[in-house]
């Protein structure tokens, strides 16, 4: 009995000192025989997949490092090329305005919008980055009606109009919305209406001949200065709209939660080609009849409708993902209704639907120029047609589609980066 | 241990609750409960799982909706006015059996948000507040981390602190204890037992008996949906009345 008890009892009387890992060979050799060459099928692999790699790049290496930049036509190109392979970027160099702008745009204003492009980073980085001092924001209210009066012109009196009705809302809201939200929001939104309209009238009567910015129609936008537009507009209109669909299919109120239900599977269930050309035809029968709404507004509208019901889905996707404990735990503090939503629910919700809402970001953003079906001159409109119709550049496809894919991707690429950023910024719950 | 159970209870009352009834459906889950809580009383609740015990402290701040009878909390009537239930929300803290923090703010964010906004207190007279209570449930070098990166024990004393904040008048606690190791319970039941050392009016669903020795005044048991049997806590626990009771006190004081 001794003996086995002894066998079992057992003191460890020192910590064991902590020595270092086996030295195993280490560098591009060891790290080669693990990932590429670890065993004979890998090893196969890899030589094929170098194989793959030499014969695309041979293929196209040639043809980007031959490119042409300085020519007037495609034939030019040829005639330069004289037989070898190589690709006609001329055809950038000598379209780039268009490529841009769209071909209708006075070229003395192209100022106008590059100026509005490049304010558009001012105002977005404090949205972005939140670390950024937050009286930036300021800027980023004013922006849209910066930008509206760069890119279209005309009277400055509608912008400011426009900017009254808004800074009107939100005074009775601050006023208001202390006691009610709803009262707040609503009664804001009827005081504008009021400005608004006075606006208009007064805007109609004073507005001057000749104004300082000229004026530009909507119909001479184009290039990839529209995708930007209907993108930027859209995405920054679409959130919130989302978040109050999500919240409204929530709702406890039936009839607010029948309307958001209703709305969110009809445009889902609509191709975003039908939206685009119920806009470009037929939503002027929904208008006041001698009311002309801008085209662009018209287009603006149903993109905006149709990613916010998709982003309302997403946004419901991260509500539904917090655990009920956030909400009991908010409404036991005493927290309203709109305060446990922005303080608590939101905040949460939102941060788990970053990678949908970026999607359906993405998303919207390459099927602006879905528009060049409805005849408006974006990147591809133009492409597809003022540039690849003229006798110049017939049959330039892969440079100019190449191009188009590579602005594309770029913007793209960024926003799928940021969202990445983001994540990781606001991973508080598990680190 | 008897001191505590003598302290400061007012003949002041807290709650009452007068013949509620509560369905989930048709499911009958709180029958004709009839309870007045004194100021300063410390009540433990008590009984087997699905007797209803956490629906009832859980209508207490309307978490859960009653459909008949009536819930007085400190004079005002829960009623399906919003404005009642805020009000009584504000003056009734609430833990719960999973803590439920914020996960997204920091403790002291989880403690200072509710004052700035429901109370309207000044940040900076709300973060020294919180900071208060932080010390006094021991954790005030916390205050800048997240929940997720605190013990089980350390977050559900965080909640206390979360509550304590508001200044509530009455606490209720949702099983405390019961998703914490066994080596946390007792910095939260410290810090619950210094709390009803204090005089705060406690309502406390829980299963740690010995708690409920030391520092309830009155010990209540649920079975069904109704409560069966209660007492002050020497005599529930020496000598139960119903079966019921007796049952339930054998299967868990049993080993």
């Amino acid at each position: 009995m001794t003996d086995t008890s002894s066998q079992i009892a057992f003191v460890q009387k020192e910590p064991i000192p902590e020595s270092p890992p086996p030295s195993t060979a280490a560098g591009p050799v060891k790290w080669m025989r693990d990932n590429l060459f670890s065993g004979w099928l890998n090893s196969l692999l890899t030589l094929a997949a170098l194989w793959a790699i030499y014969v695309i790049l041979s293929g196209t290496l040639p043809w980007l490092l031959n490119g042409v930049w300085n020519a007037d036509s495609l034939a030019e190109c040829r005639e330069i090329l004289n037989g070898k392979t190589g690709a006609c970027f001329a055809v950038l160099a000598e379209r780039w305005n268009q490529l841009l702008f769209g071909f209708k745009y006075p070229a003395d204003l192209y100022w106008r919008p590059t100026l509005a492009f490049v304010l558009l980073f001012v105002a977005v980085a404090p949205v972005l980055f939140f670390d950024l001092p937050r009286k930036l924001l300021m800027f980023t209210a004013l922006y849209p009606f910066i930008a509206f009066y760069l890119i279209w012109g005309g009277t400055i009196w509608s912008p400011i109009f426009a900017l009254a009705g808004f800074a009107a809302w939100y005074m009775v809201f601050e006023r208001l919305g202390k006691n009610s939200f709803v009262q707040g929001f609503f009664g804001g939104a009827a005081v504008a209406a009021i400005v608004w309209g006075i606006g208009s009238f007064i805007t109609g009567a004073i507005a001057p001949e000749e104004p300082f910015l000229q004026a530009v129609p909507s119909r001479d936008l184009g290039g990839f200065m529209l995708n930007m537009m209907l993108g930027v507009t859209c995405v920054s209109l679409s959130i919130p709209i989302g978040i109050v669909l999500a919240l409204g299919r929530q709702s406890d109120m039936p009839l607010i939660k029948i309307i958001c239900v209703v709305f969110i599977e009809f445009i889902r269930g609509v191709p975003l080609i039908t939206l685009l050309f119920v806009a470009s035809v037929m939503l002027a029968y929904f208008f006041p009849p001698d009311s002309t709404v801008d085209l662009f507004l018209r287009v603006v509208i149903m993109i905006t409708v149709f990613s916010a019901a998709y982003i309302a889905e997403v946004i419901r996707g991260g509500l539904a993902a917090l655990p009920t404990g956030q909400y009991e735990a908010a409404d036991s503090l005493g927290l309203d209704y709109p305060q446990a939503m922005r303080l608590i629910i939101l905040p949460q919700a939102l941060k788990i639907s970053i990678p949908g809402i970026v999607n359906v970001a993405v998303g919207l953003f390459k099927d602006t120029t879905l528009v060049s079906v409805i005849s408006m001159f974006d990147l591809l409109g133009m492409i597809r047609g003022p540039i690849l119709a003229s006798t110049e550049w017939n049959g330039v496809y892969w440079e100019l589609l190449g191009f188009a894919a590579l602005l594309f991707f770029v913007v793209c690429y960024g926003i799928s980066q940021y969202s990445q950023w983001l994540e990781r910024r606001l991973a508080t719950d598990h680190r | 241990m008897a001191e505590a159970s003598q302290m400061k209870v007012s003949d002041e009352i807290a709650i009452t609750i007068d013949g509620m009834n509560k369905w989930y459906g048709s499911f009958h889950v709180l029958r004709d409960i009839n309870l007045t809580v004194n100021r300063g009383e410390r009540i433990v609740i008590c009984g087997p799982s699905g007797s209803g015990k956490s629906t009832l402290i859980r209508c207490i701040n309307a978490l859960e909706e009653h459909q008949q009878g009536k819930i007085i909390v400190d004079g005002t009537e829960l009623s399906s006015d919003l404005k009642n239930v805020d009000k009584i929300r504000s003056e009734v803290g609430m833990c719960f059996q999973h803590f439920n923090l914020f996960p997204h703010l920091s403790i002291l964010d989880n403690c200072t948000l509710a004052p700035i906004w429901v109370r309207k207190t000044p940040k900076k007279e709300a973060e020294e507040r919180a900071m208060h209570f932080l010390e006094k449930v021991k954790i005030p070098e916390q205050a800048d981390k997240f929940p997720g990166q605190l013990s089980g024990g350390q977050q559900q004393r965080v909640a206390i602190a979360r509550s304590l904040c508001m200044m509530p008048r009455i606490m209720l606690f949702d099983e405390p204890t019961s998703a914490l190791d066994p080596e946390m319970i007792k910095e939260v039941l410290d810090t619950m037992i210094e709390l009803a050392e204090e005089g705060m009016t406690m309502l406390c669903v829980t299963h740690e008996m010995g708690f409920a020795r030391q520092v309830a005044n009155r010990v209540i048991f649920m079975d069904a949906g109704q409560i069966v049997e209660q007492n002050e806590p020497e005599e529930f626990f020496n000598n139960p009345k119903s079966e019921r009771t007796q049952l339930f006190l054998s299967q868990i004081l049993g080993h």
